[in-house]
């Protein structure tokens, strides 16, 4: 297929229903607000060096129903959350939110990036994101800081229990 | 909300015992010198942010926990990292309003014998010092007046954004960290996009986004002569310092500007000792600007 061909939609991919699922998602709410203004992109500072990633493209793709193309799509990785466009959007559209609900939804689907499921297993495993150098640990005292808080990792696991991202994450399971 | 505005929970999250230990050292010492009281709190964990682009109902459950724990003490909490900060804000502030949501969240907090009744607030460093500490109280511990130095602040995001759940200071044109900065009595520089992203979040799915991104603001500053960017972010100041020469190496340019947290700056003008603040730490060479700062005291 050629580049062309790739980028044609056909009627057959719109999902009209799509954007009504959004909508009833926490902070997907006012998805059908934008009117395609160019605000958020114009203000995004990962659009001025990306050039791929366009907040107002994927807003117009969810709109549309493009769902396998915006959802299986990289560039929907590229969001900083840096929530200029959701403050800045004069429909008050929460593209940022929209954004995470969209990646919530890529996500439930199997698309998570390698490094969103290490961390998740770190919390699981340390109550921390990153798994902290024993190096890191040991400084603390010589540099006269306090013990790192140890977490409890088993009381995470259960507040965390029936969260459907768990099923992605191997150790989750055996260890609870 | 009211509380104790003198004695706080450290919320110290993730990203800063992983690697920015001078902001913690520094912010500790600074505290203590102005009176603040720090409880620590050992079963915090994560605040849930990370977790919120794959999950937002973990990131939801990670942060009331932590809420919920600090309710528990009747203790505010402080965070050092705006992420933490505004997550932790933004959580408290649905679960406050949302009675729906609450009961959704406590369900799965019940599990581990936890509750969030709503009690208590988060704050950032920066919020306690401007609202709480008082610029006065700050004002009268500085010993040492930093009027040798000129430089650059850098708020980034999740200090000031999104305006709604976050309700601190003028996103658009932010004053609270370049009053705090000219407190010490160092000069703070004006510069273009001032409130740019510094590219840390794309950091792991486009370095080349990131780094384009940490280089635009280090060149606005460098073209401003600042001598020292000023952050109040353990991710902002990672991209910038612990950056920079890679920056330098991949875009042929040539920066040498340190970049300090800010309480590295205030400790300077309130006379802790810059062995006590942590300076070896940082990756650009700090030395020009200790010097500048010890042979003004002559």
């Amino acid at each position: 297929m050629s580049e062309t061909e790739e980028k044609r939609i056909k009627a057959s991919e719109m999902d009209p229903k799509f954007k009504y699922e959004i909508s009833k998602i926490h902070g997907g709410e006012k998805l059908m607000r934008c009117f395609q203004c160019g605000t958020c992109t114009s203000d995004c500072p990962v659009a001025r060096f990306s050039e791929t990633y366009r907040p107002r493209q994927i807003i117009r793709m969810a709109q549309l129903g493009l769902r396998e193309r915006v959802l299986g799509s990289d560039t929907l990785w590229l969001c900083a959350a840096c929530f200029t466009c959701t403050d800045r959007c004069p429909q008050d559209v929460e593209v940022a939110s929209v954004i995470r609900v969209l990646r919530n939804l890529a996500a439930e689907k199997g698309y998570v990036p390698q490094v969103f499921k290490e961390q998740a297993t770190s919390v699981l495993e340390s109550g921390y994101a990153y798994k902290i150098p024993e190096l890191r640990i040991k400084k603390r005292e010589t540099s006269g800081l306090p013990p790192l808080p140890k977490g409890n990792a088993e009381s995470i696991r259960k507040s965390l229990q029936g969260v459907g991202f768990l099923k992605f994450l191997e150790c989750a399971g055996e260890k609870k | 909300m009211s509380g104790n505005k003198n004695k706080y929970l450290m919320f110290l999250g993730c990203a800063i015992p992983y690697r920015v230990s001078a902001y913690e050292i520094s912010a500790r010492k600074m505290l203590q010198k102005l009176g603040v009281e720090l409880v620590e709190m050992p079963e915090f964990n994560c605040c849930g942010l990370p977790l919120d682009p794959v999950s937002h109902e973990m990131m939801l459950i990670l942060a009331a926990r932590n809420l919920a724990l600090a309710e528990l003490k009747g203790l505010n909490i402080i965070a050092l990292c705006p992420g933490c900060a505004g997550t932790l804000k933004k959580v408290n502030k649905m679960l406050k309003e949302d009675k729906v949501l609450r009961e959704e969240i406590n369900k799965h907090l019940k599990e581990a014998g936890l509750e969030f009744k709503g009690t208590i607030d988060a704050k950032h460093l920066m919020q306690v010092l401007i609202e709480d500490v008082g610029l006065e109280r700050i004002k009268n511990s500085v010993v040492k007046p930093l009027t040798m130095l000129k430089v650059a602040e850098h708020n980034g995001c999740h200090i000031l954004r999104p305006k709604e759940y976050i309700g601190f200071d003028d996103p658009e044109d932010p004053k609270t960290l370049k009053t705090l900065i000219e407190a010490t009595g160092a000069t703070c520089l004006d510069y273009m996009d001032e409130t740019e992203c510094c590219g840390a979040p794309s950091v792991g799915v486009s370095d080349k986004v990131a780094l384009q991104l940490a280089r635009d603001k280090l060149n606005h500053i460098k073209m401003v002569d600042a001598e020292a960017m000023i952050t109040i972010c353990p991710f902002c100041h990672i991209m910038y310092d612990t950056n920079e020469l890679r920056i330098e190496k991949m875009f042929n340019e040539t920066y040498g500007i340190p970049i300090l947290h800010y309480p590295q700056l205030l400790g300077l003008a309130m006379g802790i000792p810059c062995e006590e603040l942590a300076f070896n730490e940082l990756r650009v060479d700090v030395s020009k600007i200790l010097k500048k700062v010890t042979e003004g005291e002559n």
